[in-house]
């Protein structure tokens, strides 16, 4: 399961940041920070060499030595990325996937909301129970 | 820095190469020699061999060996590698000792020399006893020798010093010394090469040879030791493949070793070499992935393997040196041409070796921190007799020393304690942002700015750490923008958090204070006793006072800032700061409006400035002033609280949460109408003059860093506030409106135009201009503009004429727009009027313009002043054709002419159809005929003062003949037509206009012989129908003609059927004929050839031309019919 899982927003800001444990919150803010680097450069790359434009799930960013960094880009261009710790080695990239799919269905309802207003940070008690039970159990 | 222990000895991160001594050259005294060293030495490109080469003297001693042992079966070894090994077979001994000696083949004194270069060679055998080095001897000559055979002397002298020094044929050499020594050297270089390969590959069979006697109990270390010597020697042998391949053997075999404590740091020691070596020769290779692999397997092996818990430190220094010399290999790999990309790249491998060495930071402040009293343990355990170990990676109190349990726990625990005293003298910080300044180049190159700035703020902490304040503060600064720009809050506020500790420690007031601000404000994720916390300190400061110590600092540095503070506290001046928030996200927020976008000159000018604090505690400020860009304004914008008034001191202090207006009004310039003004800036004045003040100020109309998204959002939000009551305002709803226009007074004037479009093509069209004042004052200096509006077609311009009177308009060239017609002053209500002629020269539609300019006095706020108003009227006037003229030749029958004859008269018609909406006054029209043609009678206009409506037609009709041209046919001008016309319904003075209408030319031609006929309108059944042909000769010749009638079937007919006749010049012939018509209806008539015998060109057809070919035939009526038409 994830340590850490994040929604940036088009223009690259925090929507939404939930990690486990949380004293070292700040340190997986930085690790989903700097991965947006990555991810940056995988749409762009996405533009020039038409990959299949459909395809949501950028896979594994980079890995670091405790850490494997999964990014997943909407059309709208929101972001999601997901942090999982480097020895679960029982998470399979279709595993991944399906947390990422869960992930979207749930933002898409935050998005249906009408008093939620696009742009804002997400304070959805579903989506954070959904994030809840996709994150590592402590 | 110099070399640590965890540093890679030299000769391991080396190429190797092949060691060749060469002795006997004196390259000190001996210029020939000299010369042949240096051509050893100089320009050794890739394009050459290997070799290392070393000048010895003759009798060196080169390093004993040891002697070979026979049996292992009792041999414990006593580690993996010894130290001296590596550096032994790279630079101390040689796979090939040459000797140089200088000998000539036709040398006299043969004998002597001989004998003595086998002494030299004896020598070189002897201290090099029990090596398998080769020896070869080279021979410098002065002489070129000849091609090998043709000198005998030569080839019996080389086998007998061959024979003498025990040498082979191939380890004899000749060097001439002539023109070509490079060409020579680099053949003797080669050989050279060939020896050395032979004998590193006879050393890999020795080391080979021992394995059948080693068993895996005792001997595992051998295992590794022999496996790794073997690859080395294929290193020097240049055998990289295989190199690589007993490099793994030798990987696989040192992670089988039995691993303990005492023995896991020479493990991982040589671990790490092996694994240099290959992840070296992978990159090599160009295979990087086989080293990132090898790398990550390499790294998962030896994380767990930690080792002593006393000395943790020295394993995360270990890893940090893996990560950082594979970081070095893969640098230099792209160096050489490999490309790496974003997401694997050195960077990568520096950073995680920075992250090690925190670690090892860490740890060692945790292990190392002893009492003071615990001093370097004497005697020195670390001290060894050698000054070095003999084995990488061992104790060296315990050298040799390979059982489980440590051989002497008192001497251990001196050791680690010795070792944990030397550990906390390492630099760490040093390290630690060596690394991370490597990671920051590497990620700037491959894209990574997020990266790279994360790293900065771990530099800057480090920094911090380290005590170097300024630097932090610097690297910190320069990345927090990026952090403020993509809005990463938390990150912000802990990166100011840092920043804050560093400006209080350094007693950096403005520093301290714009971080303070920006930590207290909305965007700080403080929690509010932090937040509550800061702002009593930034108050402190604002009152001229020491701040109280940020938490979590350095009890020493606490004290030293303090004493800092106290000194600044002290200093009188430069006490009052300007701090430009507009980068910021500071815990005051300002919003500046003006009430509308454009203020009339005559209305007061109304401004509101909103501000509101995002800080936990109320904040007072002392003053509030805005700067607009016209500073005569700014004496009307100030919040200043002399007072001590509890309503001035209220309206002064921001209650958090809280949105306050403030609003301002003054009365524009009337030079500035026209002009823009803008707000340039709000300044906010926190503390006081007497104290420290600073000056918060905003650019332009106010906004942060963070306002622009918010403002966003609000536009967004579907949250529409209730009614809140007066004086509160709900902050997102506030938008900033930094500038607004000062216009011109509203005019109170009417212009009223009189006019009847559209205007017609060419003629004097009139408009009448009333304008009426409607102010209450005197209105001066009334001027009117008018005319074309300017900024249309530049051929409108050419095209239109106005004038003030109908008279000139004859003349050409008006203007098309007047400017400044003065009409005067006017009393209130007074109203004049204006005639205005306007000709247009073509059709189209215009855009005129009427401007009315004045001056008129009025009050403001009791002020007096004069406004200049203008009132602008436009008016689109389409201009016509007024009629279309339509001119056509026809006969004197009015049959259509496309031709006309000479002397022959014909007819000109002229249709003047009018197209205007209104009726058009046809004065009169006149014909003005070319000089090619030449009217009948004197022409009369037959359409004078006719008026047209619109749809009507007008037609004359002139009578015109040709007078006859030079040639045959040609097309000659016929003329003008001008029509002097006016519109029905305009004034009686406005004069007639004369349109000119270009005759169409036509085709004229000169005939010899016009033929016409003579015969009535119609024929009836039955009845006679005469009819006559006149044939006119026009030629001064006299003319032959045969005339024919042809029969048909309608007519009967009496007369000359065929003729022949001879008609003199000017003269005329009547041909009569009687024709019976037959039948009714249209037909034919006999066709009548004419044949002219002098004019065969002029075919009758032509002169059939000018006759009837039909004639309608009615039919036979009644009797009394009959008599009708007979009365």
């Amino acid at each position: 399961m994830a340590v850490c899982i994040a929604v940036i927003a088009k223009e690259n800001y925090p929507l939404y940041i939930r990690s486990v444990p949380t004293e070292n919150e700040l340190k997986f803010h930085y690790t989903v920070h700097t991965s947006l680097d990555v991810v940056e450069e995988k749409i762009s790359a996405v533009g020039k060499a038409l990959v299949d434009q459909r395809e949501l799930y950028l896979g594994l960013l980079y890995p670091t030595e405790d850490y494997k960094v999964y990014g997943y880009v909407t059309n709208s261009k929101v972001k999601f990325v997901i942090v999982v710790d480097s020895s679960n080695t029982s998470l399979r990239d279709n595993e991944i996937r399906s947390m990422f799919r869960k992930l979207h269905n749930s933002f898409t309802d935050v998005m249906c909301n009408p008093f939620y207003n696009p742009g804002d940070t997400i304070q959805s008690k579903a989506f954070d129970t959904m994030v809840s039970a996709m994150m590592v159990q402590t | 820095m110099s070399p640590t222990q965890w540093d890679l000895p030299p000769e391991l991160c080396c190429r190797p190469m092949a060691f060749v001594a060469l002795t006997g050259l004196d390259v000190v005294y001996n210029a020939i020699h000299r010369a042949i060293w240096d051509a050893f030495c100089a320009n050794r490109r890739a394009d050459r061999v290997p070799i290392s080469f070393k000048v010895l003297p003759g009798d060196h001693e080169y390093p004993k060996c040891r002697t070979k042992r026979t049996s292992y079966e009792w041999y414990i070894p006593k580690g993996i590698l010894k130290t001296g090994w590596m550096n032994k077979h790279l630079n101390l001994v040689p796979a090939l000792v040459v000797l140089f000696y200088e000998l000539d083949w036709d040398e006299p004194q043969w004998k002597e020399k001989q004998s003595e270069c086998a002494t030299k060679v004896e020598i070189v055998r002897t201290s090099l006893q029990g090596r398998n080095t080769k020896v070869a001897v080279v021979l410098i000559q002065k002489k070129t020798p000849l091609p090998p055979g043709e000198d005998v002397v030569a080839s019996e002298r080389a086998a007998a010093l061959c024979n003498a020094c025990d040498l082979s044929g191939k380890s004899l050499f000749v060097l001439p010394h002539t023109d070509h020594l490079v060409g020579y050297i680099i053949r003797l270089e080669n050989a050279f090469y060939e020896h050395a390969q032979t004998y590193y590959y006879t050393e890999i069979r020795r080391v080979k040879s021992h394995k059948e006697f080693l068993n895996k109990t005792t001997h595992q270390l051998l295992f590794v030791r022999h496996q790794f010597k073997i690859a080395f020697f294929s290193e020097l042998k240049q055998d990289t493949q295989n190199a690589l391949k007993y490099y793994r053997t030798a990987y696989t075999l040192v992670h089988e070793l039995r691993a303990h404590e005492t023995n896991m740091l020479e493990i991982k020691t040589m671990a790490g070499f092996i694994n240099y070596k290959i992840c070296r020769l992978c990159f090599q290779h160009n295979t990087p992935l086989d080293a990132i692999a090898q790398f990550r397997k390499h790294i998962d092996l030896c994380k767990k393997k930690i080792g002593s818990a006393e000395l943790a430190f020295e394993h995360t220094a270990w890893m940090s040196k893996q990560f950082q010399s594979f970081g070095d290999l893969f640098d230099e790999a792209i160096k050489l041409g490999l490309t790496a990309i974003q997401t694997q790249n050195p960077g990568f491998y520096y950073q995680q070796g920075a992250y090690y060495a925190q670690e090892r930071k860490q740890q060692a402040a945790h292990l190392c921190g002893h009492e003071p009293s615990v001093g370097y343990p004497a005697p020195d355990p670390l001290e060894t007799p050698t000054g070095a170990l003999d084995f990488y990676g061992q104790r060296a109190w315990r050298q040799g020393h390979q059982s489980i349990d440590p051989p002497d726990p008192e001497k251990e625990k001196n050791g680690i304690l010795a070792l944990q005293v030397k550990e906390r003298e390492v630099p760490h910080s040093e390290l630690i942002i060596a690394l991370l300044s490597n990671a920051v180049a590497q990620f700037k190159k491959y894209k990574c700015p997020r990266m790279k700035s994360h790293l900065m703020v771990q530099m800057g902490e480090e920094y911090y750490h380290a005590k170097d304040y300024t630097k932090a503060l610097k690297l910190l600064d320069y990345v927090m923008c990026d952090y403020r720009t993509e809005r990463w809050w938390t990150l912000l506020t802990s990166i100011l958090g840092t920043a804050l500790k560093c400006s209080y420690l350094m007693a950096q007031v403005k520093d301290y204070l714009t971080y303070a601000m920006e930590l207290v404000g909305r965007a700080s994720t403080l929690r509010d006793d932090q937040k509550s916390r800061i702002e009593k300190n930034l108050i402190k400061v604002l009152m001229n006072e020491v701040p109280e110590a940020e938490p979590d600092c350095d009890a020493s540095a606490v004290k030293a800032a303090h004493s800092l503070w106290s000194d600044r506290v002290a200093l009188a001046g430069s006490n009052a700061f300007t701090i430009e928030v507009q980068h910021y996200v500071p815990f005051i927020q300002c919003k500046a409006k003006f009430l509308s976008p454009s203020f009339h000159v005559d209305n007061p000018v109304e401004l509101h400035v909103y501000l509101r604090a995002d800080c936990p505690h109320p904040v007072r400020f002392s003053k509030l002033c805005v700067s607009l860009s016209n500073q005569e304004y700014n004496q009307y914008c100030v919040v200043e609280g002399p007072g001590l008034e509890p309503s001035a001191q209220e309206n002064m202090c921001l209650i958090p949460g809280k949105t306050r207006k403030y609003a301002f009004k003054f009365v524009a310039q009337t030079e500035d109408v026209g002009k823009k003004i803008e707000i340039t800036g709000v300044d906010l004045m926190l503390g006081n003059e007497s104290g420290r003040c600073v000056f918060l100020n905003w650019r332009g109309g106010g906004g942060d860093a963070a306002s622009t998204h918010e403002a966003l959002q609000a536009t967004r939000s579907f949250k529409r506030r209730g009614r809140l009551p007066e004086q509160h305002v709900a902050w997102e709803t506030v938008s900033i409106q930094a500038s607004t226009m000062i216009i011109s007074r509203v005019p109170r004037m009417s212009v009223q135009l009189h006019h009847e479009p559209p205007a017609l093509n060419n003629e004097i069209y009139c408009m009448k201009v009333t304008i009426q004042s409607q102010e209450d004052a005197l209105v001066r200096d009334v001027k009117l503009t008018a005319g074309l509006k300017p900024g249309q077609d530049a051929n409108l311009t050419q095209t239109t004429h106005v004038t003030l009177t109908s008279s000139e308009m004859s003349e050409d060239s008006h203007p098309a727009l007047l400017p400044d017609i003065s009409v005067g002053d006017l009393q209130p209500g007074q109203r004049v009027e204006k005639p205005l002629y306007i000709r247009c020269l073509s059709t189209g539609s215009r855009i005129f313009l009427f401007h009315v300019a004045y001056a008129v006095t009025t009050t403001v706020e009791n002020k007096e002043i004069l406004c200049k108003c203008h009132k602008d009227e436009t008016v689109t006037i389409e201009t016509v054709i007024p009629f279309e003229v339509a001119v056509k030749f026809v006969s004197t029958k009015f049959e259509h002419l496309d031709r006309v004859y000479v002397d022959i008269p014909f007819l000109l018609m002229t249709d003047i159809l009018s197209a205007s909406p209104w009726p058009v006054h046809l004065i009169s029209s006149q014909l003005q005929l070319a000089p090619t043609m030449a009217a009948l009678d004197q022409p009369q206009s037959q359409v004078e003062r006719v008026v047209l409506e619109t749809g009507e037609c007008a037609s004359e009709c002139f009578s015109l003949r040709c007078p006859p041209i030079l040639n045959g046919t040609s097309s000659v001008a016929s003329g003008q037509y001008v029509i002097s016309w006016k519109r029905k319904s305009t004034c009686e003075d406005v004069p007639v206009v004369h349109t000119v209408v270009n005759l169409p030319h036509v085709l004229v031609e000169t005939i010899p012989l016009y033929v016409h006929a003579e015969l009535p309108s119609f024929g009836r059944v039955r009845e006679s129908l005469p009819v006559k042909y006149h044939i006119h000769n026009r030629t001064s010749l006299v003319q032959d003609v045969e005339m024919s009638v042809e029969p048909s079937d309608a007519f009967m007919f009496s007369g000359l059927k065929q003729v022949r006749l001879r008609i003199l010049p000017g003269a005329e012939q009547e041909m009569l004929y009687n024709f019976y018509p037959l039948m009714a209806g249209y037909q034919s008539l006999p066709s009548l050839n004419i044949n002219l015998l002098r004019f065969p060109g002029v075919s009758s057809q032509l002169l059939r031309r000018c006759l009837p070919s039909r004639i309608f035939v009615k039919p036979q009526g009644r009797q009394d019919e009959a008599s009708i038409a007979a009365a």
